[in-house]
């Protein structure tokens, strides 16, 4: 029946209110809604003050959206040069040698034993190395990280698995977004989101950011700094390194690594006092000052090594021991660059490359013009969706129109609970869904105007029209919804920000073009008591 | 107060005339659009191709569109397009994928900022790699394939097996001219125009749906009438609501690609068109396509109100 219980018509003005009250703090500014919040007396309970806003995306406030991926192929080199020094150590304490030393295979090592007996000995301590993948405190999942393959002829292959692998990516990902972390809080830069994408990526999204240069310097290196000695004459264990501003000249370098990135507990960029040259002075911790002391003791008049990502940056001779535990890094750089390298000595190293696989910056002046235009074309869109349906519906018209403005403050009650991104595409969807709500009123209005014209009387017109054009509503909104939620589920970003936008859309309208209008329209007849539809 | 009436009431239009008209023309269209499509092929944004895109703005006055283009050209970064939009000396600038992989895309920007910063603001730069791009073209096409089987599922759920098939055919009907539409205005194809694909899918079945309603209906109640008549009665109930659904949501999108900025006026513009087509085929192809696949052929005609109680 038109007739609404005065629960009813409470428990609906209730929900209303409180969906638009939802969305007030989203209509502040920052500084309007901290002001607003501390007005707030203390005892009024928190949760019953609204609080959340919506979040602006990054297309509207301006910033930088960097999307890195973790090097796999680089991942792979650490973990097969991890791999080869761990047989080294077992071949060294079983006292097996090889046939043709360590060789490096795709994936993995392999050597060559042909003796049985030194087989014997050797395989236990190898298959150690295949320990299962995944934590003991989660369970394990039995797959072996490595598989050794051992033929009859005496080659013994050790290669990562597929499980090997790909925990060994999860686990970069992991260590690198708080080492990403690090470095853009050092940095400088203001409230950075940093999060894991994927299977083997990061998203660093960084609000009011102009040029992510900097930024993507600062996650461009690896930044793993070892301290080691430039190789003498004869000596067999050495890589052949680049030494740096020597024009792509290599220069041997012993293997054994003295102190590392890892030793460091300080560095500061700084000025050397004599040269005036840019530098990083670095302090070790206690262990990287033992080795470091001793090493410099036993090695006096040789050249230190300073690797930095595999390539030589100095190589100071060591004029006397240095046993304080501190030192310094010169190597004719710039400013920019102690300043970048002291940031990545201090933030520690990634485990492996991060290569930058998408980058999207919108400038503040484009995210600004982009909410003026996207309000002005709300404005529009909602002026001219007013005229019209009041032009056409009269009394209903109006009605249509009260339920249109509580919707579109449903929507933005409902994105400000969810704390949901609002882009720019979804200001689009706010103006399409001011078009199509108000389809819900015309599928019932003209329901109506059949029934009336059929025969039927206001009442009973009315009561037909909302209950059969009920399921119209229910089938048409459903097919839209569906393509939203695909759509959601699909996208990223501002796409994304578009699909929210349109979903909420669709429960709202249900609730406002069906129960809010029908309140109304019974409250306008029991008040009117009209004899004819009034369009 | 007189109020506008867009539509007479107790309309007996014969709709289904059109179809003697409406399939060819769409039947033509749509093998046009297929043709130009493999041979032009859609204009491929940075999303779906990779490359980076930036749009700069002149810190004052006039942006000199010809300097900009010698000097992007000469940075040996492949083919770059140039094009001024908007009024206040706006310029975009797209450049193709660079070889080498991806950290070869930065060098780009590096490059342009370089070079355009002191006279020129940077209001957008987007560069995108070719990993991310492939996989922006698979989720866009899974997208568009699972939403129009997601749908088809729906609607073989919620109404007759005839009925579903003509809404699809529709709504196939609708995604290729929207193609179309992009092929010949040589609009930015973009994971934008997949949202506005996906939206176009949306409401082409939302109008579909709702005359099919009404069918539905009517074949409950006039269990004789045939299938022609039907259906001109069903879109004659519903073309009343079909012309202020239309109205409305034209007028909004109208309102954005006037005042939505250029951002967002290509996906306006697609919709808007979208809109058209789908009001089209509504009632010029999936109505009239039910009196070929056969309206009453199935259990439909034999069990009414056992099928109806079960749909429902």
């Amino acid at each position: 029946m038109l007739r609404f219980s005065k629960s009813k018509i409470f428990a609906t003005l209730a929900i209303i209110i409180i969906g638009l009250l939802l969305a007030v703090p989203s209509m502040m500014s920052p500084e309007q809604r901290k002001a607003y919040l501390s007005a707030v007396p203390s005892w009024v309970p928190s949760w019953l003050v609204p609080s959340r806003a919506i979040v602006l995306g990054l297309d509207l406030q301006g910033g930088s959206h960097v999307l890195l991926q973790v090097d796999e192929g680089d991942l792979m080199r650490t973990q097969i040069n991890l791999l080869r020094d761990d047989v080294r150590r077992i071949l060294r304490d079983t006292r097996v040698v090889s046939q043709n030393g360590i060789q490096t295979v795709p994936r993995g090592v392999q050597i060559r034993v042909p003796n049985p007996a030194d087989r014997e000995r050797l395989m236990p301590r190898l298959r150690e190395l295949a320990q299962p993948v995944g934590n003991a405190m989660l369970g394990q999942s039995g797959n072996a990280a490595v598989a050794i393959n051992d033929a009859p002829d005496g080659t013994i292959a050790l290669t990562y698995t597929e499980a090997g692998i790909n925990e060994k990516v999860r686990r970069a990902v992991d260590q690198s977004i708080e080492v990403v972390r690090r470095r853009v809080d050092f940095g400088g830069t203001t409230e950075p989101s940093i999060q894991r994408q994927g299977a083997d990526r990061v998203l660093v999204q960084v609000p009011g950011l102009q040029d992510p240069q900097k930024l993507k310097e600062l996650l461009g290196e690896t930044g793993n700094l070892e301290f080691r000695l430039l190789a003498q004459a004869g000596a067999t264990d050495v890589d052949m390194l680049p030494m740096r501003d020597a024009g792509g000249q290599r220069v041997p370098v012993e293997r054994r690594v003295i102190a590392e990135g890892g030793d460091l507990t300080d560095a500061q960029a700084a000025f050397d006092p004599q040269t005036n040259q840019p530098i990083v002075n670095f302090r070790f911790n206690i262990r990287g000052a033992q080795r470091f002391g001793q090493a410099t003791t036993e090695n006096l008049g040789r050249q230190l090594a300073i690797v930095l990502d595999n390539e030589v940056v100095s190589a100071p001779t060591i004029q006397s021991p240095i046993t304080g535990g501190s030192g310094q890094i010169s190597g004719s750089f710039t400013i920019e660059q102690v300043n970048n390298l002291a940031i990545m000595l201090r933030s520690g190293a990634l485990p492996a490359k991060l290569t930058i696989v998408e980058e999207r910056t919108v400038g503040p002046g484009l995210g600004r013009d982009s909410i003026e235009a996207g309000k002005l074309a709300t404005y529009v869109a909602g002026i001219f969706v007013i005229m019209f349906m009041f032009a056409t519906y009269g009394i209903f018209g109006l009605i249509a129109n009260i339920a249109l403005l509580v919707h579109v403050g449903l929507i933005f009650g409902l994105m400000s609970v969810l704390e949901a991104t609002l882009t720019l595409p979804g200001i689009a969807g706010i103006v399409l869904t001011i078009g199509t709500a108000v389809d819900s009123n015309v599928l019932i209005y003209e329901r109506i105007r059949e029934e009336v014209h059929a025969g039927r009387s206001i009442v009973s017109g009315i009561q037909a029209g909302f209950d059969r054009a009920f399921a119209t509503i229910v089938d048409s909104n459903s097919t839209m919804a569906i393509a939203a939620v695909i759509l959601f589920f699909l996208g990223s970003g501002p796409v994304r920000g578009f699909a929210v936008v349109f979903i909420l859309g669709i429960l709202t309208t249900v609730i406002t073009a069906v129960t809010l209008t029908r309140m109304m329209i019974a409250l306008w007849y029991q008040w009117m008591r009209p004899k004819v539809l009034p369009f | 107060m007189r109020l506008v009436r867009l539509w007479p009431e107790n309309s007996h239009f014969d709709f289904m005339r059109f179809r003697r008209f409406s399939f060819p023309l769409s039947a033509l269209i749509s093998v046009a659009t297929a043709i130009v499509l493999m041979t032009v092929g859609l204009n491929f944004g940075i999303d779906f191709k990779g490359g980076t895109l930036m749009e700069i703005q002149a810190r004052s006055g006039q942006a000199n569109v010809a300097q900009i283009r010698q000097t992007a050209e000469g940075f040996g970064f492949g083919d770059v397009e140039v094009q001024e939009f908007g009024t206040a000396g706006e310029v975009s600038l797209r450049f193709p994928i660079q070889p080498g992989g991806e950290a070869a895309q930065t060098a780009v920007v590096q490059k342009a900022r370089d070079t355009f910063s002191n006279e020129y603001d940077f209001r957008r730069v987007e560069t995108v790699g070719p990993r991310v791009s492939g996989e922006l073209v698979q989720s866009g096409t899974i997208g568009v394939v699972l939403s129009v089987l997601a749908v088809l599922f729906y609607l073989w759920f919620r109404f007759e097996r005839e009925l579903a098939v003509a809404s699809i055919i529709g709504t196939l009907h609708d995604i290729v001219l929207t193609i179309g539409f992009f092929v010949i205005t040589r609009h930015e194809f973009n994971m934008t125009s997949i949202a506005a694909i996906l939206t176009i899918v949306g409401y082409s079945l939302n109008e579909t749906v709702v005359v099919f309603d009404r069918t539905r209906e009517l074949m409950r109640r006039y269990k004789a009438m045939p299938a022609e008549e039907l259906l001109n009665l069903s879109i004659n109930h519903t073309m009343s609501r079909t012309i202020m659904t239309a109205a409305t949501t034209a007028l909004s999108l109208l309102a954005l690609v006037l005042f939505g900025g250029q951002a967002i006026q290509g996906f306006a513009q697609v919709m808007l068109y979208g809109v058209v087509i789908c009001t089209y085929s509504a009632i010029c192809i999936s109505s009239p396509m039910l009196i070929y696949i056969g309206l009453r052929g199935s259990e439909a005609v034999k069990v009414p109100e056992g099928k109806a109680a079960a749909a429902e």
